[in-house]
């Protein structure tokens, strides 16, 4: 029978990796179904269920979101952990910036590229002279 | 010379210093087992989206994106991982090197450098040196959220699309093994196309649903994501591994120290018994 290669994977883990006679997804547009020998595709996910179908075998897997590839004798689906929203992300953009901020509060902001070589040097000498202590011993 | 007080007080601290330095040790080779398993576990996402975007590069597509455009660069953003915590040898200070050398580099090509830290010794390191820090992610912890990096890599992202900066390099340690940490510093931005030598210019290209800028947009930013989460992660097993070393190098130390105090101990010891006996024996003889 005629099967497909089929990856799913997420940031933090592998969930599936396997062959199929066909796949179904929710696309952001709609349900899609693909079979073997699909033309190339590439669409974005919607929260729902991925059902692999191998034969009479069906596997199903639930998707909050991502991206789905297809290329005639693979599907890849990269399934986000986390629900993920503009506004969301907004915000922990301004997070990370007011951090910074915070951090570097009245700061200059040219290198000191002299200072910087130097204290590293320093350091470095630092941990060779350690290093250099115990090849004696 | 000194007494035989003094020395005993020493080596009980030096024994109670490396009690603690050998239980870090232990710690640290327990978390270096999670860290390397977090790091395997990420890897499959990361080389999947990887392959998803060399065929996006292959195919002929609609819309050229912003991440593969040379621009003629005036300023480079560099994101540094670095460690929350010290104790781990040379693995942050061997990193902040390079990166120092490649800015002082780009300044000589009179292109300028801003800094996106990851890390707390990263932005300790950079506020005593000074440097335009653009955003900052600290206290991840040992499995860290990708959601707690998606605020950093999107600053940097946006400034890439404001035209603020031109380049974007990722700077890091990658796990080689237990004793080795390679510090490296990657271009990002612009993405540097797949090699296609062999290939024939490819006709073909994607059905987009729904439009191909909306979706490559959304793909790219989660691949500089994912490369950014790999980074972070692969960085924490370097991490723990360097501590363990450090640590047991440490541990080794206070041991040598121990065995040369010891030394000196019997060394006084004796020298006080053959004095008191000396005086013995010169008292006696006076009466």
């Amino acid at each position: 029978m005629n099967t497909i290669k089929i990856n799913i994977v997420s940031s933090s883990e592998e969930i599936y990796s396997g062959e199929a006679t066909m796949v179904f997804a929710t696309g952001t547009l709609g349900e899609l179904g693909i079979a073997p020998g699909h033309t190339p595709l590439l669409t974005g996910l919607a929260a729902g269920p991925v059902r692999v179908q191998n034969g009479s075998d069906e596997e199903t897997f639930f998707c909050s979101g991502g991206f789905l590839e297809v290329q005639p004798d693979l599907v890849t689906v990269l399934s986000d952990t986390a629900e993920r929203a503009e506004s969301l992300d907004e915000s922990e953009a301004i997070k990370a910036k007011e951090v910074a901020e915070q951090e570097l509060a009245n700061k200059d902001t040219t290198i000191d590229y002299a200072k910087a070589s130097a204290q590293l040097a320093e350091a470095v000498a630092r941990l060779k002279t350690i290093q250099k202590l115990r090849k004696k011993q | 010379m000194a007494n035989t007080k003094e020395v005993r007080k020493q080596i009980a601290s030096i024994k109670s210093t490396q009690k603690i330095t050998s239980a870090m040790e232990m710690v640290a080779a327990s978390k270096m087992k999670k860290t390397q398993d977090t790091m395997l576990e990420g890897r499959p996402y990361s080389l999947k989206i990887k392959d998803v975007i060399s065929h996006v590069a292959l195919a002929n597509s609609e819309y050229p994106h912003p991440f593969y455009e040379e621009r003629a660069p005036k300023k480079a953003c560099f994101i540094v991982v670095s460690s929350d915590k010290g104790l781990c040898g040379g693995l942050n200070i061997n990193l902040f090197k390079q990166v120092i050398s490649k800015s002082a580099e780009l300044n000589q090509q009179e292109i300028g450098s801003c800094f996106a830290l990851i890390g707390t010794k990263a932005s300790s390191f950079f506020k005593s040196v000074g440097g335009e820090v653009i955003a900052v992610a600290e206290k991840l912890g040992d499995k860290p959220n990708p959601d707690d990096l998606i605020g950093l890599t999107k600053v940097v992202l946006d400034m890439h699309k404001n035209n603020d900066i031109d380049q974007a390099y990722l700077c890091s340690n990658s796990f080689v093994n237990t004793m080795t940490q390679q510090p490296n510093v990657v271009q990002l931005i612009p993405l540097a196309p797949e090699e296609q030598s062999e290939e024939a210019p490819s006709q073909w290209d994607y059905i987009y649903e729904p439009e191909a800028k909306e979706l490559l947009d959304g793909l790219l930013t989660r691949y500089i994501e994912s490369l950014v989460y790999q980074a972070v992660i692969e960085n924490n097993a370097c991490e723990q591994a360097a501590k363990m070393i450090a640590m047991k190098n440490a541990t080794d130390n206070a041991g040598d120290l121990i065995k040369e105090l010891e030394l000196l101990y019997n060394n006084v010891r004796q020298a006080a018994i053959t004095q008191e006996l000396s005086e013995i024996v010169g008292g006696a003889s006076a009466v």
